[in-house]
């Protein structure tokens, strides 16, 4: 059960997903991992193959383990105590992050995250953008000015703050705020970025632009995002997986999920009848 | 009064009514007492201290009570008017006036001069026990809430801590008695005086610093690590500088509630008298540190134990605890002038 070649489809039972896209460059391979909170399983033998470049979506009911998957992929479980992965592997690039050998402090810059409660630090957006760079030790003023104004348009969001950075973060939107945490997490130049519900806390129209931004952002980055929005996962998405109860129940194209998924219960979810 | 007038929402007397003003009266009254009391202490010590501090000519403060060293008063007549000189003066008066040398005097120690030894004493004290006590008890609170993995072992310590707060001063005195003082062998000096404060007023500063901590919200921890900063990067550039405010504020009104006892640095740090001030016959660095002050609260103590009291005693006592009060307040002042600085700055 150990190592599996990289590519090969999973050939395991129920969990296996049913995958009918033609299989793009892998960027991640969770392989068969079994994650527990202390005593208590959270994931059971997940298997999934997250490709570069695209969005991949994670779906389902309250509970079933999404953000615990997606906090798996740059190892912000490890703040919990007694939190482990029991069985197998996540790779990036071929690089099992959990050997011991894995600097943490390389992979989050690798792997960025944007949180469900936007959390823009109580400083000036300047500094919050310039964070994790200052963190690298880049202070130079022109490197940096030239960053913040890289990031803010990344995220959509220069022309609306290009005259207050050095206002605070705090004053800002709570649609801006988050799309501020998605131009501070651009700004280390990540592979990967990880989002967990990042819209749920905002209003349609704040919605619809950071959509939008992901639309723009997915030529760069390959990001992983957790919403319980079915159209916002059919919008955004190139790939869904469809999780219950801690186990991945159907992983596809995002069409065939909506359209016709191979399983029972992903058609009761993406239908709207449970969950 | 006729039934007829009665309507459904008619006020009566009942017992929930009567219990209802008698418990309002009982609050209000205890209110009032706790006023009065404070009002008594804090109003005697300034009406009699401020006779001591003030002049009623200009400069209109008691310049010589703030800046010179306390002396011992001689009260004695001389060609029948009554006089009080300082111990200086009246050896000089005598000087001059060769038929005063043998007039009967009575002394009072202590009585004339200033506290100015003391004040700078107490200000020494404040600020040496104010650091050793921030750096340790900062770093206890980080690393017991940040730090540590959270169980059995921590919630110990934590309770260890806490029941510290409860010990009296006076053990705090001994213990540094014989820890400082006798085994390191620093003698009765700055330094043990520093470190047996420090340690009465470390429960509040952990505590204070681990609450302050706690407020601060875990979004900014997750995203400065989601950002590869290490844990103690994200402490000390996006957890402690929140903090801090409380931090400050806390500990510092600690101190000063702890720079007001006696028992822990009688037996420390507190001369009864010294000639010198703190900065003066240095040889070394370190003879700085392993110095004793006289001190405030200690001053009023050994002049409050001495027996006669008289008018003249009570004049420095209440001009000592005057001084006293109004340095703790301008500590408790610059502090909260300080948190709302800092808050300003950090606002979530
Ligand atoms: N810190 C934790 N300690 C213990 N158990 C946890 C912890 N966090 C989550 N769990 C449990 O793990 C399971 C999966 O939780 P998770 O947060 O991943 O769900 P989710 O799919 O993100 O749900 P939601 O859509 O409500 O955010 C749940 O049963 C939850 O109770
Ligand atoms: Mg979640």
């Amino acid at each position: 059960m150990d190592i599996k070649t990289p590519f090969t489809a999973s050939s395991s039972g129920r969990s296996s997903p049913v995958s009918a896209a033609p299989v793009g460059a892998i960027l991640i391979d969770i392989d068969h991992v079994d994650f527990y909170y202390g005593a208590s399983q959270a994931l059971h033998d997940i298997n999934l193959k997250i490709e570069e470049k695209k969005v991949t979506a994670f779906i389902g009911p309250s509970g079933c383990g999404k953000s615990t998957l997606l906090r798996c992929l740059n190892r912000m479980n490890d703040l919990i105590d007694g939190t482990r992965v029991a069985k197998g592997q996540i790779k990036i690039r071929g690089i099992d992050i959990y050997d011991p050998s894995v600097d943490v402090i390389e992979l989050r810059k690798r792997v960025g995250m944007v949180f469900q409660k936007s959390n823009p630090f109580p400083k000036s957006i300047y500094e919050n953008i310039t964070y994790g760079l200052r963190l690298q030790g880049r202070s130079n003023k022109s490197d940096l000015d030239a960053v913040v104004e890289k990031s803010l348009r990344g995220a959509a969001l220069w022309d609306e703050v290009k005259d207050r950075l050095h206002t605070s973060g705090l004053g800002l939107s709570g649609g801006q705020q988050q799309r501020l945490c998605i131009a501070r997490a651009i700004a280390v130049e990540p592979e990967v970025i990880l989002m967990d519900e990042p819209c749920s806390a905002l209003d349609p129209i704040a919605t619809v632009k950071v959509e939008e931004l992901i639309q723009e952002l997915r030529t760069k980055f390959t990001i992983v995002i957790v919403t319980h929005n079915m159209q916002q996962a059919a919008r955004c998405s190139d790939k869904t997986a469809f999780f219950y109860m801690g186990k991945l129940i159907e992983f596809a194209d995002t069409r065939a999920i909506f359209m016709n998924p191979a399983n029972a219960q992903t058609e009761a979810y993406v239908s709207g009848r449970f969950g | 009064m006729s039934a007829l007038n009665r309507h459904i929402l008619q006020s009566q007397p009942s017992a929930a009514r009567r219990w209802e003003a008698a418990a309002v009266w009982l609050f209000r009254s205890a209110t009032y007492v706790i006023l009065l009391c404070g009002a008594l202490v804090f109003g005697n010590i300034v009406f009699k201290g401020s006779k001591t501090v003030f002049t009623t000519t200009a400069p209109f403060i008691n310049v010589a009570f703030l800046t010179e060293a306390p002396e011992s008063l001689y009260v004695f007549e001389y060609q029948g008017k009554k006089r009080e000189m300082g111990d200086r003066e009246f050896r000089a008066f005598k000087a001059q006036h060769p038929d005063a040398s043998n007039v009967k005097s009575e002394s009072y120690v202590y009585s004339a001069g200033g506290i100015f030894p003391c004040i700078v004493g107490t200000v020494l004290l404040v600020v040496g026990s104010m650091f050793i006590a921030l750096t340790l008890g900062v770093s206890a609170a980080v690393y017991l809430s940040e730090y540590a993995t959270q169980g059995r072992v921590v919630t110990a310590i934590r309770l260890a801590i806490l029941n510290l707060a409860g010990v009296p001063s006076i053990v705090f005195g001994l213990f540094g008695l014989g820890l400082f003082v006798i085994y390191l062998d620093w003698n009765v000096s700055l330094i043990a005086g520093w470190f047996t404060l420090a340690l009465m007023v470390l429960p509040v500063v952990i505590t204070a610093s681990e609450e302050s901590l706690k407020a601060v919200p875990k979004g900014f921890r997750e995203g400065s690590l989601a950002l590869g900063a290490t844990k103690w990067q994200t402490i000390r550039k996006n957890v402690l500088p929140y903090a801090l405010p409380g931090i400050l504020t806390s500990s510092i009104l600690g101190i000063a509630r702890v720079a007001g006892e006696t028992a822990p640095i009688m037996f420390t740090a507190a001369y009864v008298v010294r000639d010198k001030l703190p900065w003066e016959g240095l040889t070394s660095v370190s003879d700085f540190f392993f110095q004793g002050v006289m001190a405030l609260p200690y001053h009023i103590y050994v002049v409050s134990s001495k027996i006669p009291q008289n008018e003249y005693t009570e004049r420095v006592q209440y001009g000592t605890a005057f001084v006293f009060l109004m340095i703790v307040a301008a500590i408790a002042t610059s502090s909260i002038l300080l948190r709302n600085k800092l808050r300003n700055r950090y606002k979530w």
